[in-house]
């Protein structure tokens, strides 16, 4: 380390916040341009957003470990209950809805509940006790945990958050060690569930969502329009894009949600492949140095904490851009620190705080570790 | 993985501790950041591939999304007369278009367009009847000649009128309306059918008209044009961000007719309230001075697109003013031929001056055939001055009808001429063998008695009877002809022997200014003599009418046919006034024609005169005939059919319906014959009483 520095500042970690910054700024003058070359009304309020947030994700960095891993629980209740407590509401008004309405503030509690189940996941594999990770102990209240919100979710209804809770839930599990043979049977039961689920649980315009995906062409200016119209955006940048502010397709409206779940394809059709390819590794970055912080950590919890904020993050960012680029159905997922949002914000940084949180834990037990 | 083997050499479930826990998960993580590495690995080489190898597909299609491409019309080429005055031009204009396809409600979006035009409930109800009927892609004038407030009202709201297209442009101008209306047709826009036939994307451009008849149609290529373009930057909803490049259209080019505006306009407004058409040719070239056909429709509404009351008022006349009568009118030429017959008397050696006696009539054969007059001793010029009959039974018997028949097609009678029109009629020039054919019946002796003097199956059309008239006048084998061509036909001498044709000349002009049959058509001009030969063709038995009073459709024809000046022709002609109750409603039109193309102030005089009589010229009349038709019909009118062709389908079906009538009436035209000789004069006393 270097002495010139203070220590305070020196022991952050800035091999993953110089580039999340970068990408946050690079995601601002996105948005900047997909407004016409304002940076009202998104840019403006995407930086406040990361700057509020940010504040919060250093808050959680000072959370000791004992204190959360005994919180998990009640975390994970009271945000289930506020999942209930928006079905309950939207059976009241009448139609569903997924915002819950706290007066000052606007929650979505099943964007919440993603790095929650991870939380509470954690917690629970953290303490059991290793010989009964083969049992059925070790998998049932696990499944329980994530079912339950889940099914709530699925309520509302909303696919794509649901999927990205059983994500990170199995992700957990998995690297939890519960034995191989409860994965290949989940998997064998999802292979049969999905055509059934396909047919029977999916509401019409989910299901036009995917059979658009199959075949973007069929509808060319319904569904399909999305996907067609984001590949000819980023097509139509070429290797270094039109220039900033110059994105036709974001410009003149052909691009829909430019600057929420396409904005990859707003970028990527004034920067190219070049800015594609930024993007790409500042989240390999990230990524890459959250999952050393998992593997730095001493204990289980911590490690399954860190590895499903990961997961957590990894899958928002994974889903949208196959999206963006026809590998998935339009499942309305937005690309985490550049799309304008702020319940995907909130996650990210929740994702962010936790895996600074867990490094923290990290650096101290270390230190603490050559003292004893 | 790890499990399989495990399971292999211990039954029963491993012992798993901290230490194979920690192993387990730095194996599934290092799997897990695999499988995300893979996952970014094929995402940046889908991006890739999107991106540079899909490069130029997509930026064609991003190109395609942005630009769109307007079609500019091109403006239509002139129509000019033969002094380079426009008979059709263009006026620009400020119009609104639909296009079907793109409406949204086209219900709610039509009753707003009525209300900012101020359309009335008719209109509207013809307007929602075509846009529901038109096939999407084709463009439905709502209205043309909007003010600039009208326009600016309409383009305000643009965004809640969904494929409302306002738009500045040119719109054809007829500037003497119904006078021009058959000759020169109208446009309006392509028909589904039209649009089969010519794709070029012109057609379905709003506002864009094609010619829909007359020579607006047979010089659709010329008139057309280039059409321009204009490249401009829009959003997905349309909306125009702003003007890339622009290519100016090309106008099309000019045609140059043979026509004398003025005189065509005169000619229509002269024929005033009956219903007929004058033809005039020039005796050096054939060029068409005028062919004016009345009443006629007004072109300048035609192309705005047809109303239902103005279509149910021009269909329900049965002066039939959709028909182009110079063509498509057939008439029994009557004693307008007897000039044309006479020629052929001469060139079979008959004596001019060889008489017979008229007594009322002649008998030929076993049956006695009125003349309409009692003419007494007949030689050939009082045969023509008077239009005596029994002089024509007797020797058109004598030297047989094939002679008079050949001489006849010779001078025009029975032919189609090469002429830029989208139809005319033959006519009928009867001979034995024709009738052999037709009828399979005999030629008899009733036959050319009732041929020699027009009538029987004779049937002309005006244009045909112009031709006749100017090439007895000269002796020369005029062709008519329509458009301005760089060089002016010489025509071919008949070979009719001078002496002959002088002494025909002398005869017409004694019909005029002689004791002859039209002494109310000399030429109020000092030096100017005209010549020519009246005829009245019947059109029903004497049982039924006596052909100058009673119903208008039992009249008779009135033909006149002539040339001027006497001593040197230069025009020839001829007007035929449909039901005139005789020649005495023909000649008086073509005096004045005459007068006008001599002297043209005192040729408006007497116009002037005439419409203060009728009540305003032709136009005014035609606009206060709609308004108090439209006054009297209410709502109650019929709409007018989608397609303009189909008013044109119909009205040819009724010409050629006309013509059959005629022939039917032909048939049975020997007791026509019995009752009452025809070719009655209007100066002539005829008794018309059978004897």
């Amino acid at each position: 380390m270097n002495s010139v520095i203070p220590a305070p500042i020196a022991r952050q970690p800035w091999q993953m916040l110089i580039p999340l910054f970068i990408l946050v700024a690079f995601g601002g003058a996105v948005l900047y341009s997909a407004a016409g070359g304002n940076f009202q009304p998104f840019a403006s309020s995407h930086l406040i957003r990361f700057a509020v947030f940010f504040v919060m994700a250093s808050i959680i960095v000072w959370f000791p470990r004992n204190f959360v891993k005994s919180a998990a629980y009640l975390v994970f209740g009271v945000v289930l209950i506020m999942l209930v407590g928006v079905e309950v509401m939207g059976a009241v008004k009448g139609g569903s809805q997924r915002w819950l309405e706290l007066g000052f503030l606007r929650i979505q509690p099943s964007e919440l509940m993603k790095p929650t189940i991870v939380l509470a996941l954690a917690s629970f594999y953290g303490t059991l006790p290793s010989g009964m990770i083969a049992s059925w102990r070790a998998v049932v209240p696990a499944a329980a945990l994530i079912i339950a919100p889940v099914g709530l979710v699925l309520l509302q209804p909303d696919l794509g958050t649901s999927l990205a809770i059983v994500f990170c839930g199995v992700v957990v599990m998995f690297l939890a060690g519960v034995p191989m043979r409860w994965f290949v049977a989940g998997g064998v039961a999802a292979a049969i569930a999905t055509p059934l689920a396909f047919f029977f649980g999916l509401q019409d315009y989910q299901q036009r969502r995917v059979t658009t995906f199959l075949d973007p062409e069929s509808d060319p200016l319904g569904s399909g329009y999305h996907i067609t119209q984001s590949k000819i955006a980023i097509g139509s940048g070429g290797f270094s894009g039109k220039g900033f502010n110059e994105g036709s397709q974001s410009h003149l409206n052909y691009l829909p949600e430019p600057h929420t779940d396409f904005v990859f394809a707003t970028m990527a059709e004034e920067w190219g492949l070049l800015g594609g390819i930024l993007v790409l590794l500042i989240f390999a970055l990230i990524m890459r140095w959250g999952l050393n912080v998992a593997k730095t950590a001493n204990d289980r919890f911590a490690k399954l904490l860190a590895a499903g904020m990961v997961a957590t993050m990894f899958f928002y960012v994974a889903i949208n851009l196959m999206m963006v680029m026809g590998l998935a159905p339009v499942v309305g997922i937005p690309l985490p620190f550049m799309s304008h949002g702020g319940s995907s914000m909130m996650t990210n940084m929740i994702c962010i705080g936790t895996l600074m949180m867990v490094n923290r834990w990290n650096r101290e037990q270390n230190r603490s570790g050559f003292i004893r | 993985m790890a499990f399989g083997k495990r399971r292999k050499s211990q039954k029963r479930p491993p012992t798993v501790n901290a230490s194979t826990l920690a192993s387990r998960y730095d194996r599934r993580s290092f799997v897990i950041t695999a499988v995300g590495a893979g996952v970014g690995t094929l995402l940046a080489g889908r991006m890739a591939y999107i991106a540079i190898a899909e490069n130029e597909k997509y930026r064609v299609e991003s190109e395609s999304n942005r630009v769109n491409l307007t079609l500019i019309p091109p403006r239509r080429g002139w129509l000019l007369d033969r002094n380079g005055a426009p008979l059709a031009s263009n006026r620009a204009d400020f119009r609104v278009d639909v296009i079907p396809e793109r409406m949204v409600n086209p219900e709610r979006t039509l009753d707003t367009l009525a209300e900012l035009l101020s359309l009335d409930a008719v209109a509207l109800r013809d307007l929602k009847e075509t846009v529901a009927d038109a096939r999407g892609f084709q463009p439905v004038e709502i209205g043309t000649g909007l003010s600039f407030e009208q326009f600016a009202a309409i383009s305000v709201r643009l965004p809640d009128l969904p494929g409302v297209v306002p738009q500045r442009g040119y719109s054809r101008f007829y500037p003497t309306g119904p006078s021009v209306g058959h000759l020169i047709g109208y446009v309006g826009p392509a028909s589904a059918e039209e649009y089969e036939i010519d794709r070029s994307p012109l057609l379905v451009t709003p506002g864009y008209k094609i010619g829909k008849d007359g020579l607006e149609k047979q010089f659709e290529q010329e008139l057309r044009g280039e059409a321009g373009a204009r490249r401009v930057e829009v959003t997905a909803s349309g909306r125009i961000i702003r003007d890339l490049d622009t290519r100016p259209d090309v106008q099309g080019s000019p045609v140059k007719l043979t026509i004398d505006g003025p005189l065509q306009d005169y000619a229509a407004r002269r024929i005033g309230l009956e219903s007929g058409s004058a033809v005039v040719m020039d005796c050096d070239t054939g060029d068409l001075l005028c062919m004016s056909s009345m009443p006629s429709f007004d072109p300048n509404s035609f192309s705005s697109g047809i109303g239902s009351i103005e279509y149910a008022m021009l269909r329900e006349d049965e002066r039939v003013p959709l028909r182009n009568k110079v063509l498509k009118g057939l008439y029994p030429p009557g004693s307008t031929i007897k000039p044309m017959h006479c020629m052929t008397f001469l060139q079979e050696g008959i004596d001019p001056n060889e008489t017979i006696v008229c007594g009322g009539g002649r008998r030929i054969g076993s049956r006695f055939f009125n003349c309409h007059s009692n003419h007494g001793v007949v030689d050939m010029n009082k045969a023509i001055a008077q239009s005596c009959d029994s002089y024509f039974y007797h020797f058109a018997q004598q030297v047989g009808f094939d002679k008079i028949a050949a001489l006849a097609k010779r001078l025009g009678m029975g032919r189609q001429f090469p002429l830029p029109v989208t139809s005319q009629f033959y006519g009928t020039v009867p001979t034995p063998a024709w009738k052999e054919e037709k009828y399979g019946e005999p030629w008899r002796t009733f036959d050319t008695v009732n041929a020699s003097i027009g009538q029987g199956y004779y049937l002309a059309n005006p244009l045909q009877l112009a031709v006749m008239s100017a090439r007895l006048a000269t002796g020369k084998r005029l062709s008519p002809r329509l458009t301005m061509d760089q060089k002016v036909p010489v025509p071919a001498d008949m070979g009719f022997d001078e002496e002959h044709l002088a002494y025909l000349r002398q005869a017409m002009s004694d019909v005029v200014n002689g004791a002859g049959t039209a002494r109310r058509a000399r030429l109020p001009l000092d030096g100017i003599q005209i010549a020519g030969k009246t005829g009245t063709a019947q059109v029903v038995g004497l049982n039924v009418s006596d052909g100058r009073t009673g119903p208008w459709k039992f009249r008779d024809h009135g033909l006149f046919v002539f040339f001027a000046p006497l001593d040197k022709p230069k025009y020839a002609g001829a007007v035929v006034i449909e039901h005139g109750g005789g020649s005495g409603s023909a000649y008086p039109i073509a005096r004045d024609i005459m007068t006008f193309l001599f002297d043209p102030a005192k040729g408006m005089d007497a116009l002037r005169s005439y419409e203060r009589q009728w009540g305003g010229n032709a136009k005014e009349r035609l606009a206060q005939k709609y308004a108090r038709y439209a006054e009297a019909a209410g709502a109650e009118i019929p709409p007018s059919p989608p397609r303009a062709e189909e008013i044109f389908d119909r009205v040819d079906a009724e010409a050629r319906m006309a013509a059959q009538q005629a022939e039917e009436f032909a048939e049975n035209t020997d007791t026509v014959r019995q009752g009452r000789s025809n070719s009655g004069d209007s100066t002539g006393s005829g008794t018309g009483t059978p004897r």
